[in-house]
C-alpha cells in the first residue's frame, strides 16, 4: 500500500469516527486493470476500501453537486480547482467539505498503456516513477512520466489549491513553455481544415453523454440537449446535431474548466473532447489572464463585467 | 453439419465473390475502436480482433432510423400522412460476428418477434441477414459469457461458425441461410471432418479455459421480485453512476429505442434512436412527474430488467450474453458481474436478521 492510500484511509477513518463528516468521498480500486471507482462511505471501517494511484483519473468535485450533508473528499489538484469552481458557483459551500489534498504526479493514458501491447493488459502494478505491466505472456517496465494523460502533461496545477489536510508533501509545479502546443496546432489549420478535423474528431459519438455527465460543470437542472419544449437539437446522430451538442457544451464551460480530463476519461469512443474546451480555456488566459478555480474569492470573468474587459471581437 | 475449410490466401476472393449477392458487414478498426460498418469494395472485416467497441446490433438496430415520413405542405397530395421510408432489406451478411453477440440478436428477437407484435424494420432487417461468426480464440479479459448462457465459441444465432487455424479457418455450416452464403463465395473445400470436429472441439475447450470470471445466476429465478427491489444494496451501488447511456449503447442486448419527429422544409420524418434507460429523460412524463427521477431507482431498474425481469417473463436465461462490454466502458466502473453476483446470493432473511440485531 502507497503512503498516500495510506493517509487517505488514515484520515478517512478519523474524519467519520469524530464526525466531522457524515460521509466521505473517495476512490476504491477498480474491478480491472488500470481501473479505478468512485465510492462513498459511511463508517470508519470501510475506510480501508480507499485508494490513491495512477488510475484515479476522474473528478470527484462531480459528486458534491448540491449535497446538503457534510463531506470528507480526496481532491488532486484539479479536483480542488473543480470544488472551487463548485463553491463559487453554489453548487456546495465551503464549510459542508473537509478537502484531503493529494499533490499529484499525474494521472496514466490507459488508451496509450494498451497501445504498447499486442494482448490485453492483466496486470499493472506502480512501482515509484514506474508501472509494471503484464500483458498475455510479457512483462513490461514502462516510465509512468511517458505515460500521462495529455492533460496531465500540460498541468501546472498538481498541487490542490483548497485543502483541510493533505495525504502527502506538496510537489514542485512543472513549468512548461508552451501549454497551448495543441491548440496552436488546430489553429494553425485551414478553415476547411479545421472543419474536417473536428468532424473527424466526433465522428464515433454516440450521444451517450458520458463527457457531459461525467463532467463537475455540467450541472444545469436541465441541460439543452435534453429540453424538449421547445427541443432544440436532434436526437439522433445526424452529423449537425452532434456538432450543435459538442460546440455549445464546450462554450457552455468557457471560463470554467479545469482540463481535468475526465470527458475524455469517460468517452467509451476514445474522443478526446478536450479539443473544444481547451481553445476556450486558452482564450480565457490570452483575454482575461483567468485561469479557472483557482480562488473562491474571485468572480470568473465571464459572469462578471469591467470596463476594460477586451472588446476587439465587438465589430 | 458439415464443416470445410478456408485458406485464409482465398479469403478475400471468397469476400468479393460474397459483395454480389450481399451488402457485407463487418468489424472495422476507426482510431482505436473497433466498430461493425458496411464493408465497402475494397475494405475488408478485421478478423484480428478481440472484441468490437460498439455491439453489432447496429446492422438491424441502426442507432438512428427513419421509419415514416410524410410532408406538411397542405398543396401536396396526402400531406400529413406518414408513409413508411423504403428500408433497405437486400441480403446482408454479418462478418465476423462474435458468437456471443449472435447469441445476444436471438434474446433481442425474443422483444421485437413476439406472438402479439412483430417489429417490422427489426424483424426485415433479422429475416435478410446472415450471420457469418468468428469464434473467440483468445476471449477479452472482460468475456465471461461462458457463465452467461453463452460462450466464445456458442452456435445459437450463427449460421457458420468460422474457427481461426492459423493459416485457415475451418467454417462449420450450421444453417441452410449459412450454406446459402457459403456457396456465393465458392468456399468449398473439403476436410477431413472427424479431424476438424475434434480441433474445433480443443481450441473450444482452450478458449473457456481463459476465461477467468464468471457469474452466478441460478438462485435468480427463485428470488421474489420485490426482495430483490427492496435490497439495501442498490443506494451505495448507484452513487457513482453518472446517468450516460454507455452501458446502454454499447451492450448487444439493450433495445430500447424513442421516436422523434423531425422537420425539415416540409418534409417531417419519424425517426427511431437508441434510448437508454440511465438517465432520467427516459422516464420523464408530459405532466412534469417522473416515476424513476433518482438515480437510485434507475441503476436498479437497469439490472432488475436484464438479470430478474427478463428471466421472470421469458424463462429464457438472464438479457446478458456476458460480452463484457459494459464492464470495460463504464465511466465508473459499475461492473455488472458483481451486482449479479449480489442479487443471487442476496437472501432478505438474514439481511433482515443482521439489521435486527444490529438495532439491539
Amino acid at each position: 500500500m502507497n503512503m498516500i492510500t495510506r493517509n487517505i484511509q488514515k484520515h478517512a477513518a478519523s474524519l467519520l469516527k469524530a464526525e466531522t463528516v457524515d460521509v466521505f468521498i473517495g476512490f476504491k480500486a477498480g474491478s480491472f486493470p488500470m481501473s479505478a471507482a468512485p465510492v462513498i462511505i459511511k463508517n470508519p471501517e470501510q475506510a480501508q476500501a480507499l485508494i490513491w494511484d495512477s488510475n484515479c483519473r476522474l473528478n470527484l468535485a462531480n459528486y458534491l453537486t448540491n449535497r446538503t450533508d457534510k463531506i470528507g473528499i480526496v481532491a488532486k489538484g484539479c479536483d480542488s480547482r473543480s470544488i472551487v469552481n463548485h463553491i463559487i458557483e453554489n453548487k456546495i459551500t465551503r464549510d459542508q467539505l473537509h478537502i484531503i489534498g493529494v499533490p499529484c504526479s499525474g494521472m496514466v493514458d490507459k488508451t496509450k498503456i494498451a497501445s504498447e501491447f499486442t494482448d490485453e493488459i492483466t496486470e499493472l502494478r506502480e512501482q515509484e516513477d514506474s508501472l509494471v505491466i503484464k500483458a498475455g505472456s510479457e512483462t513490461r517496465i514502462l516510465a509512468k512520466g511517458e505515460f500521462l494523460r495529455s492533460n496531465c502533461l500540460s498541468c501546472t496545477h498538481r498541487n490542490p489549491v483548497l485543502y483541510d489536510q493533505l495525504a502527502a508533501d506538496l510537489v514542485t509545479e512543472p513549468v512548461i513553455e508552451n501549454q497551448f502546443a495543441d491548440v496552436d496546432k488546430i489553429e494553425s489549420l485551414s478553415r476547411d481544415e479545421k472543419w474536417l478535423y473536428f468532424d473527424d474528431l466526433i465522428q464515433n459519438c454516440i450521444r451517450c453523454y458520458a463527457c457531459r455527465n461525467s463532467c463537475p460543470l455540467c450541472f444545469c437542472p436541465t441541460c439543452f440537449v435534453d429540453e424538449s419544449n421547445p427541443q432544440w437539437v436532434g436526437k439522433g446522430i445526424d452529423s449537425t446535431d452532434v456538432r450543435t451538442f459538442h460546440f455549445l457544451r464546450a462554450y457552455h464551460c468557457a471560463g470554467r474548466c479545469t482540463d481535468c480530463g475526465a470527458c475524455v476519461e469517460a468517452c467509451p469512443m476514445d474522443i478526446n473532447v478536450r479539443d473544444f474546451t481547451r481553445k476556450l480555456n486558452k482564450d480565457v488566459l490570452d483575454m482575461y489572464g483567468w485561469e479557472a478555480g483557482l480562488d473562491i474569492k474571485k468572480r470568473p470573468p465571464l459572469d462578471t463585467f469591467n470596463p476594460n474587459d477586451p472588446d476587439e471581437y465587438i465589430k | 453439419m458439415e464443416i470445410i475449410k478456408i485458406k485464409k490466401t482465398a479469403w478475400p476472393g471468397g469476400i468479393d465473390k460474397a459483395r454480389e449477392t450481399y451488402h457485407l458487414f463487418g468489424p472495422v478498426k476507426d482510431k482505436s475502436c473497433h466498430i461493425f460498418r458496411p464493408l465497402e469494395n475494397n475494405i475488408y472485416p478485421d478478423m484480428e480482433y478481440t472484441s468490437s467497441t460498439l455491439s453489432p446490433k447496429s446492422v438491424l438496430f441502426p442507432q438512428t432510423q427513419k421509419i415514416l415520413e410524410t410532408s406538411v405542405d397542405e398543396s401536396e397530395k396526402n400531406h400529413h400522412i406518414l408513409t413508411p421510408v423504403k428500408q433497405d432489406n437486400t441480403p446482408k451478411a454479418v462478418i465476423g460476428i462474435r458468437p456471443c453477440d449472435a447469441k445476444a440478436m436471438q434474446l433481442v428477437k425474443l422483444n421485437f418477434d413476439t406472438k402479439d407484435y412483430r417489429d417490422p424494420y427489426w424483424c426485415d432487417a433479422y429475416e435478410s441477414s446472415t450471420f457469418i461468426g468468428l469464434a473467440a480464440n483468445t476471449p477479452s479479459i472482460f468475456d465471461f459469457s461462458t457463465s452467461a448462457g453463452s460462450g466464445p465459441f456458442e452456435e445459437d444465432g450463427l449460421d457458420v461458425l468460422l474457427v481461426d487455424c492459423k493459416d485457415h479457418y475451418l467454417a462449420k455450416v450450421i444453417t441452410e441461410k449459412g450454406k446459402s452464403f457459403l456457396n456465393t463465395t465458392g468456399f468449398n473445400e473439403s476436410t477431413d471432418q472427424n479431424k476438424a470436429d475434434q480441433i474445433i472441439k480443443d481450441l473450444k475447450t482452450c478458449a473457456e479455459g481463459i476465461i477467468n470470471s464468471s457469474i452466478r445466476t441460478e438462485n435468480l429465478k427463485e428470488k421474489t421480485v420485490l426482495d430483490l427491489y427492496n435490497a439495501p444494496f442498490w443506494e451505495d451501488l448507484a452513487f457513482s453512476c453518472i446517468s450516460c447511456g454507455t452501458c446502454a449503447y454499447v451492450c448487444p442486448t439493450c433495445w430500447c429505442f424513442d421516436i422523434q419527429d423531425e422537420t425539415r422544409g416540409s418534409l417531417v420524418t419519424r425517426i427511431r434512436n437508441w434510448d437508454t434507460c440511465m438517465p432520467p429523460l427516459f422516464t420523464q412524463h408530459a405532466s412534469g412527474h417522473n416515476p424513476r427521477g433518482e438515480k437510485t431507482q434507475r441503476v436498479r431498474q437497469r439490472f432488475m430488467h436484464k438479470l430478474k425481469y427478463f428471466e421472470d417473463k421469458y424463462d429464457q436465461g438472464i438479457m446478458c450474453i456476458g460480452c463484457g462490454r459494459c464492464v470495460e466502458k463504464c465511466p465508473v466502473n459499475i461492473d455488472i458481474r458483481d451486482i449479479c453476483n449480489l442479487m443471487n446470493a442476496y437472501e432478505p432473511e438474514k439481511e433482515s436478521a443482521v439489521s435486527k440485531l444490529r438495532e439491539k
